[in-house]
């Protein structure tokens, strides 16, 4: 190929992805922003005037308490699903090659099915594991409540842990573990000085993976909690869809977009403290 | 002689079907620059890592100062590695890499600034503690890497082909700093390379190894002087081999036929018979030429076909009348220092006892 076919190829896909970008995340992003700054019509539809109301509302006591109940269940999704995902990565990594792309393939298959029919099956699942139980203990409940929502969620996100996580331990040169060993450590030192420290970027980078999405994950809350338990996704979709406040919604929407992009940074800070530049001048 | 500080005894090791060492037996002694040579997968590594503790040996024994050491895991062991590629802690400082070991110890940290700083100083180090290895210079990583290793006051230092990513100037000034810490210290050093050169320059003694084998252990005087095998004559430097078969021993003088004649050779070598098959093996740098046709005691005739520069000595590739092609090394401050040209006629001849002769396997 010659070098102006190259650029000429270059320049027509960078354009392609970039209008893409534009028409499809840019410009939907911008018209969000715009409605929050709008107000609800006698129509239940949105009117063009200022406005910063909507951005009050999120001080609301309600839309907090959604907050932080959206916040607690991300993080104990989060948490568990770091406890599940290290140990998972790490012995992952300890397969030869051909093993890792098998073992690495099995968990990536469930996200060729759609999350939502997955949540549905896991719905029957709970639901006949429930009734299974009820034989002998005839109180226990299961579905509908937080514990059937944390499942759901833990199930759905432990892949977008595991993978960020094995990248950075796939990557940990294993003669730094050698080297750690060879200076004394014991097993659990060389865990806590070596290993640790220096995936701290793969468990950032999972823990946001997974704790960002759950705060808008409102199906597994409405088939799994029954609507008890809801996220802000819930809240945001209801506001849209059935309240018809969409100058709320979008407020919302925007609050949830600052949270991310604040979080996002943090992650690239400690990126570049952590492990940035690892392998830039050896 | 002093005494033995690390002891394989019929060590052999296998990575699934693949032996990578053969029954090696060997003792290393308290205080000495070991250097393990040989190719590419000779199994020097494996050696190393069988000392250092990173792999356990598929048969035999190690001691390390006489306690037997097959099941100890590598962080109990009293060696210290230098690695391949450093293996420096990339999120640590230099402080902190070096103070690792000290660290795991529980030492006070008063005690620990103290080691710390005086390993610094040693390697010259002292005004980058705080500075984060991939700041540094692949000079300065080495010296991090050794100074990491040696302020555990191991019993045994192993090095990895430590020098291998360092340029060649570099290299030869770490040659000599890394021999010059290992007198200081007075520790144990085994050494791995590839680099025939950098093992005669630094080591007290050299282990040659081949496909799993040792072929030879001796100082680099007798490595390079008298090889017991082909292999590590040609290993080692460059040679001139022909092979001949012994036509004739009387009392110290050997008649070799070879293709180019008859050649008598002083020679005290016992083991060799009558009508062995041999390798007559000689330096370039040990072979002479005459212009004129004065008798020499050895002298083979032939014709200049290549002349190769090097710098402190020019390399004559000389045809002899059977189409066998000999290098011959000529120093520059030669009295008889001249001119050749291609395609001139010349003879080869060598002073007695220079030869190596060796049987043909």
């Amino acid at each position: 190929m010659t070098p102006s076919n190259t650029s000429w190829l270059k320049k027509a896909s960078i354009s392609t992805i970039s209008l893409w970008l534009i028409i499809f995340a840019l410009i939907p992003t911008l018209l969000v922003i715009a409605t929050s700054f709008l107000q609800v019509g006698e129509n239940n539809f949105v009117v063009f005037s200022f406005t910063i109301n909507n951005y009050q509302k999120i001080l609301d006591p309600l839309f907090f308490h959604v907050f932080f109940a959206s916040c607690y269940l991300a993080s104990i999704t989060t948490f568990t699903c770091l406890l599940v995902g290290y140990p998972f990565a790490y012995l992952l990594t300890q397969f030869s090659p051909k093993w890792r792309r098998i073992l690495l393939l099995l968990v990536i298959i469930p996200f060729w099915t759609s999350s939502l029919i997955r949540i549905y099956a896991i719905k029957i699942l709970l639901l006949q594991i429930e009734r299974a139980l009820r034989v002998f203990y005839p109180d226990v409940s299961i579905l509908y409540t937080e514990f059937a929502v944390l499942i759901g969620l833990i199930y759905t996100m432990l892949p977008f842990m595991i993978l960020p996580l094995f990248s950075t331990m796939e990557k940990l040169d294993r003669r730094l573990i050698e080297a750690a060993q060879d200076l004394g450590a014991t097993p659990l030192q060389t865990f806590t000085r070596v290993i640790l420290p220096l995936t701290i970027p793969g468990i950032i980078a999972g823990s946001m993976l997974v704790f960002l999405p759950v705060l808008g994950l409102f199906y597994v809350t409405d088939l799994l909690g029954g609507a008890k338990n809801i996220v802000i996704g819930n809240l945001i979709k209801n506001q849209f869809l059935v309240a018809r406040n969409w100058p709320f919604a979008s407020a919302a929407s925007v609050f949830v977009i600052i949270l991310m992009a604040m979080l996002i940074f943090v992650y690239v800070k400690s990126v570049n403290k952590f492990g940035g530049g690892r392998y830039e001048k050896i | 002689m002093t005494q033995k500080i690390i002891e394989l005894k019929n060590v052999g090791k296998n990575f699934g079907n693949d032996k990578v060492l053969h029954e090696i037996n060997l003792d290393i002694f308290n205080g000495e620059f070991l250097t393990l040579l040989g190719p590419s997968g000779c199994g020097k590594t494996t050696i190393l890592r069988l000392i250092a503790g990173f792999e356990t040996p598929s048969s035999g024994e190690i001691f390390i100062n006489g306690e037997k050491v097959n099941a100890i895991p590598a962080n109990k062991r009293n060696v210290c590695t230098v690695f391949q590629n450093y293996a420096l802690f990339p999120h640590m400082n230099v402080f902190d890499n070096i103070a690792f070991g000290l660290r795991i110890k529980n030492m006070s940290p008063q005690e620990i600034k103290t080691k710390v700083d005086e390993v610094l100083q040693m390697v010259k180090l002292e005004d980058f503690a705080q500075r984060k290895p991939q700041q540094l210079s692949g000079g300065q990583q080495q010296r991090v890497a050794i100074a990491r290793a040696v302020v555990n006051d191991p019993l045994v230092l192993v090095l990895d082909e430590p020098l291998s990513a360092l340029d060649y100037k570099l290299r030869k000034d770490m040659q000599i700093e890394l021999k010059e810490l290992q007198r200081r210290l007075g520790i144990t050093f085994i050494f791995v390379t590839h680099d025939q050169e950098e093992a005669l320059s630094m080591s007290d003694r050299i282990v040659i190894l081949n496909k799993g084998n040792i072929e030879q252990i001796g100082t680099p005087q007798q490595i390079y002087e008298a090889p017991t095998s082909l292999f590590v004559a040609q290993f080692i430097g460059e040679v001139n081999v022909f092979s001949g078969r012994i036509e004739e021993i009387q009392n110290d003088t050997i008649t070799v036929q070879m293709a180019n004649g008859s050649h008598q050779f002083k020679c005290t070598h016992s083991h060799l018979q009558k009508n062995d098959k041999v390798n007559v093996v000689l330096r370039p740098e040990d072979l002479q030429i005459y212009v004129d046709n004065s008798k020499h005691t050895h002298s083979l005739s032939g014709k200049i076909t290549n002349i190769v520069y090097k710098g402190s000595t020019v390399d004559l590739l000389i045809g002899l009348e059977n189409e066998k092609v000999v290098t011959v090394s000529q120093f520059f401050d030669d009295e008889h220092h001249q001119q050749f040209a291609v395609n001139q006629e010349i003879n080869i001849g060598w002073a007695d006892g220079v030869e190596v002769i060796l049987h043909d396997t």
